[in-house]
């Protein structure tokens, strides 16, 4: 039998956890997505409305 | 120009992809710092409140239960909302938000089943019991992981949104049942001492710990969902790029 204070501290343990968890996922998956982006952009792949704004034609 | 007009004029602005990330990108430093912010004075209060008479330091759980239940329900209906956009306004981002949302919504749903187990085993004497409010909100948490499977099912966007918003939308009957099933049926669970019709009959002492966390949970939400939302549209401009890439190549290899 576990003390009231171990109930309470493994709640607040597993939602940090939880919360610290999803935010990392959220920043990890950002920044493959953008690193991604930047690598097709480097090997000249663009978006036409990027292509539009700088100013370039194929 | 009317009022009306420039809201709807400011709603379709959002419509475009590149309008919203600059937007995200200026909001989200905010909403993250203010979720920082409420986090520290919830967290504070939550540990120098007194204790309940009868549930002694339990009572601290409520602080992170409550909050992450009310958020379980809460983005089940931002996903509902965003369903109603895909099917009758076919708003481009709707589907984009439902999406993002379901993964953030089956964390917090997730918190709240395993806080009340860990609440509900020193008062109730049992980690889980098949009652309606609890049932129910396992259920919710069983649609989330079953919506977050079908959209990773079916790759295409265009060929998923659509199945995915009506499922959504079925699946809304349940929140009003999470909602209720403390008052149509005899629960363990106890019913709502916030969320009522004639005020919060919660003592102040526990009180304002829980409206503090339960703002910087929200806030801490739509700071997650923004930025969630915007990886999946970064997401679907990678797979765009990559498609046109590969035409591209075709193309060459045929002139060839």
């Amino acid at each position: 039998m576990m003390s009231h204070a171990a109930y309470v501290f493994t709640s607040y343990g597993i939602a940090t956890l939880t919360v610290l968890g999803l935010i990392a996922w959220v920043v990890l998956d950002g920044r493959a997505r953008r690193r991604e982006l930047a690598e097709l952009e480097a090997s000249g792949i663009r978006r036409r409305s990027a292509e539009a704004a700088s100013g370039e034609t194929r | 120009m009317s009022e009306n007009s420039l809201a709807i004029r400011k709603f379709s602005d959002l419509a475009n992809p590149t309008r919203f990330l600059a937007l995200a990108d200026r909001l989200l430093p905010w909403l993250a710092g203010l979720a920082a912010l409420f986090f520290i004075a919830g967290l504070w209060l939550s540990f120098t409140t007194e204790g309940d008479y009868q549930q002694g330091e339990t009572v601290r759980i409520m602080y992170v239960h409550v909050p992450a239940a009310w958020l379980s329900m809460m983005c089940y209906s931002v996903m509902a909302l965003a369903a109603l956009g895909t099917l009758v306004w076919r708003h481009p981002l709707a589907d984009v938000s439902s999406r993002a949302a379901a993964p953030i919504g089956a964390c917090f749903t997730f918190l709240a089943l395993v806080t009340g187990s860990l609440w509900g085993k020193p008062m109730w004497g049992t980690w889980w019991v098949w009652d309606a409010r609890l049932t129910s909100v396992f259920v919710l948490f069983l649609m989330y992981l079953g919506l977050m499977a079908l959209n990773r099912a079916i790759d295409d966007p265009a060929r998923s949104s659509k199945v995915s918003a009506v499922l959504v939308l079925v699946g809304f009957v349940n929140i009003p049942i999470i909602k209720f099933s403390v008052e149509w049926w005899n629960t363990l669970h106890q019913p709502a001492s916030v969320m009522r019709l004639d005020g919060p009959t919660i003592d102040p002492e526990f009180l304002w710990p829980l409206i503090a966390m339960a703002i910087a949970f929200t806030l801490l939400f739509f700071t997650l969902h923004i930025a969630a939302m915007r990886n999946e549209i970064l997401r679907r401009r990678v797979t765009a790029l990559r498609r046109l890439a590969a035409r591209s190549a075709g193309r060459g290899a045929r002139t060839k």
